[in-house]
């Protein structure tokens, strides 16, 4: 069966003033249809690089990105995009940001009523619909930015780094409602962490890249059934062989930050 | 409760001063007179001139017809004209530079020499182009809304956060779309400042046009009381002035705060 993603021999190189920056180098990756998958690393690994590229962002220097087999060009509702800043339009309330995928594929009205009152109620924000952004806590806005996403039944979900923001307790309480969307609705999920406890607890498969220039490190499949317990031993077998591959990258990353600092 | 009283302290402090040194001629009373002699010429300038007759106008016409009433509403008038169409002039434009580059450099130059000219600066040409009357005045007031409103739209559109862009566009917002429903509502808080500094330089020029090209209006009118040493009149007109521009401001205000209602920082209430 054709991968629903298919990502072959992609590089990525930035040049700012005379330096070039190899954000991604040769990187294969097929994601199946219905998989959730991790891009784990630290920052500067060019995990959220690779995450844009397949959201159509910011095409890659080389190499290919197929989506059902065709070739991403730009950005589209058919892969929709969770954001860390949430990136709620501020000017809409709760209801009108669910609705704003579908008002622009000019969808009936009762159909797109219909559609948000049960996005509000599946995500536990019928109380908020007629609020605006700045009035709800970074899990209601993030839960807002889920459902938008929903809205639009893109087959593809992309997060970068989406819980990244909020507290553990909301943090946990949104993974679960992730897990439980992903069940139902069977989407393919790319997830940007560089949180390694995060990764097991969600992914089928967790892919970790290395820091500069970008490659895979490692491709590791999750075979414990959800839902998982973090304080399992198994759980923290894979949590210890993850810290391991994460931490050499962090240092290296350290390493060089010392040498030439960036803004990264 | 307090407070407010608080508030009114300083100026009851000051008019009792203001009319002692009045009534006990330590100024002459006709480089400033008392409070109750420009209260009573306030009085003068805003009542009806005629008797109320029913034959010839409404009671409300009537009531309206005082001096300072049509002044007042001359001058709003001009206002209100040449903000309107300074604003329909500078937005579509500033949308445009802010939003394409190309545009953005075609304008640029041009406008950053005629930026800096005062409209004040414009009374002589506008005079010579369009004579006398309300031509030449909402001619300044255009210019002097134009600019600030220009401004600031091309600064709000500039400024817009990536992030929404980005949003928008995986959302799969058409170039109209993204214009209309992300890049505008974006930028309003910047556009909504500068038609507030628009309405007070348009507020500004239309006094000072008045005292120049027209024949009445609150500008005109302190200045033809000048030379009649009116100082009264002159007062009280000035006092008309500062409290229509208070109402627009508070007007101004109060549409922003609406628009806004979404923006942080501001409370909806």
């Amino acid at each position: 069966m054709q991968p629903h993603i298919q990502i072959g021999k992609v590089s990525k190189v930035f040049s700012t003033g005379d330096r070039e920056v190899v954000a991604l180098d040769d990187i294969n990756l097929d994601v199946r249809r219905g998989e959730f998958v991790c891009l784990l690393g630290p920052s500067g690994c060019g995990k959220s690089t690779l995450l844009n590229a397949v959201a159509g962002f910011s095409p890659p220097t080389t190499g290919t990105i197929l989506v059902d087999g065709e070739p991403v060009q730009a950005p589209g509702p058919d892969r929709g995009m969770v954001f860390q800043e949430y990136a709620l339009f501020p000017w809409m309330t709760v209801e009108k940001n669910i609705a704003f995928g579908l008002e622009i594929k000019k969808k009936p009205k009762a159909q797109i009523r219909e559609k948000v009152g049960a996005l509000l109620e599946m995500l536990k924000l019928q109380d908020f619909r007629d609020r605006y952004p700045k009035d709800l806590s970074g899990g209601m806005r993030q839960r807002v930015a889920i459902a938008r996403v929903l809205a639009l039944d893109s087959p593809i979900m992309l997060m970068d780094e989406p819980f990244g923001a909020l507290d553990s307790l909301t943090r946990r309480n949104l993974q679960d409602e992730l897990l439980r969307i992903w069940t139902e609705y069977k989407k393919t999920i790319i997830f940007v962490t560089h949180s390694i406890e995060e990764s097991i607890y969600l992914a089928d498969r967790i892919v970790v890249m290395t820091y500069r220039p970008g490659k895979i490190k490692k491709d590791v499949s999750v075979a414990m059934p959800r839902s998982r317990d973090p304080s399992s031993a198994e759980f923290n077998e894979l949590k210890k062989e993850l810290s391991l591959l994460v931490m050499e990258e962090q240092s290296r990353h350290n390493q060089e930050e010392i040498k030439a600092p960036t803004a990264d | 409760m307090f407070e407010t009283l608080q508030g009114f302290l300083v100026p009851i402090v000051l008019l009792a001063l203001w009319q002692w040194l009045s009534t006990q001629a330590i100024v002459n009373p006709q480089i400033l007179p008392a409070p109750t002699a420009v209260l009573a010429k306030w009085w003068e300038y805003l009542k009806p001139q005629e008797l109320f007759d029913p034959a010839q106008s409404s009671y409300l016409a009537w009531l309206f017809s005082g001096e300072l009433i049509r002044d007042a509403y001359a001058s709003l008038y001009r206002v209100v004209v040449g903000f309107l169409v300074g604003a329909v002039l500078a937005l579509p434009l500033g949308l445009m530079m802010g939003a394409n580059d190309r545009i953005y450099k075609l304008f640029n130059p041009l406008i950053q020499v005629f930026r800096p000219i005062p409209p004040i600066a414009f009374i002589p040409l506008s005079i010579l182009w369009f004579g006398l009357g309300n031509p030449p005045a909402i001619f300044l007031i255009v210019i002097g809304a134009f600019f600030p409103i220009l401004m600031n739209t091309i600064a709000g559109v500039r400024h817009v956060d990536g992030i929404y862009i980005r949003a928008a566009r995986s959302l799969g917002a058409s170039q109209t779309t993204m214009f209309l429903r992300v890049m505008l509502p974006a930028a309003t808080p910047y556009i909504l400042t500068g038609a507030r500094i628009g309405v007070g330089t348009a507020f500004i020029v239309v006094i000072v046009a008045e005292m120049i090209a027209v024949n009445n209006g609150l500008g005109y009118r302190i200045l033809e009381a000048r030379e009649f040493f009116w100082s009264d009149k002159i007062i009280a007109g000035m006092f008309s002035i500062g409290l229509l521009g208070l109402a627009i401001d508070t007007g101004m205000n109060r549409l922003n705060n609406y628009l806004l209602k979404w923006h942080r920082g501001i409370e909806s209430n």
